[in-house]
């Protein structure tokens, strides 16, 4: 329902506020899923920071979409088809809290059962994230350092741009 | 002025609590839910709420924007420094069991600089990305 209304808003500040909705309704499907870790992120970066930024980068911008001049039907068909695709690939996973699943059988045991005796960490989610998909991490820690560096060049950039063009066009 | 005097004073209220429960989400992220990430996250959405009710300027006294721009390369060196560590000490690059003589106990002094790696460089991020947007229309 709240995609129905973001896709049918035209202003985008009310979009933001809605995607902020989106965010927090996902954020209790994970609590109800018990990943609370993973509500949390949710909760503190989709409903939180990535709204904050949007609303700051909506004050550089119009607030109005504009109406599209060609009907999209080929997006919608390509969205439809995509999601029915998805639908699809999951009829054929293990219906939902299987214990003898395929992905229970592989490492996550082991994760388990150690995660005590080889980390002290009762927390198997930060032993797994921290210890043994460390590697993982440190890819995740330095995305995250590229795409903050990213984005600082090119709003720096612009700015400095844009004020050189003024003091050449201002004489 | 006026108006706003609930939001200023709810805000100061508000603040250290923020920031507390950062930080129990960061060293508590052991046993419970919780960890650099999202403590990094809530510890940026502090520093932001401080700019959205007090301004930019009371932001970057308490957290100026060179040291948050320096966060953001030295969580991913302390990250990348803690492999290296076990790296120098004999072992595989990232295996904690050479920080301490029992591995386990190695392993969570590891998981605790790492966190606290990834901790820095997300505050670091979310602040100066923050700051660089609402800069831009200065």
């Amino acid at each position: 329902m709240v995609t129905i209304a973001i896709v049918r808003q035209r202003s985008l500040f009310g979009v933001v506020i809605l995607a902020s909705i989106y965010s927090f309704l996902m954020a209790s499907v994970l609590i109800v899923l018990d990943a609370v870790d993973v509500a949390m992120t949710e909760a503190s970066v989709g409903a939180g920071v990535s709204t904050v930024i949007l609303l700051a980068t909506l004050h550089l911008i119009k607030t109005t979409e504009m109406r599209s001049v060609r009907p999209h039907l080929l997006p919608l068909f390509v969205s439809l088809g995509t999601g029915a695709v998805l639908v699809w690939g999951t009829l054929v996973l293990p219906s939902f809290g299987t214990a003898d699943a395929v992905i229970h059988k592989h490492v996550a045991p082991r994760y388990i059962a150690d995660t005590i005796k080889e980390t002290n960490v009762p927390n198997v989610v930060t032993s797994v994230l921290a210890d043994y998909r460390g590697y993982d991490t440190l890819g995740e820690t330095t995305v995250i350092f590229t795409a903050g560096i990213g984005v600082m060049l090119l709003l720096r950039g612009a700015r400095r741009r844009g004020r050189s063009d003024r003091g050449k066009s201002s004489p | 002025m006026s108006l706003d005097l609930i939001l200023r004073v709810g805000t100061k209220l508000v603040l250290p609590f923020i920031l507390l429960f950062a930080l129990y989400v960061q060293f508590h992220g052991d046993f419970g839910p919780g960890g650099g990430f999202q403590a990094g996250v809530i510890t940026a959405g502090m520093v932001i709420l401080l700019a959205i009710t007090f301004g930019l300027e009371a932001a970057q006294r308490i957290a100026p924007q060179a040291l948050v721009e320096r966060m953001i390369p030295l969580g991913v060196l302390i990250f990348a420094g803690t492999g290296v560590a076990g790296l120098l000490m004999g072992k595989n690059y990232l295996d904690y069991s050479v920080f301490s003589h029992d591995p386990a106990h190695g392993h969570e002094l590891g998981i605790f600089l790492v966190e606290a790696g990834v901790l820095i460089t997300v505050a670091g991020t979310m602040t100066a990305l923050f700051y660089a947007f609402v800069e831009r229309d200065r």
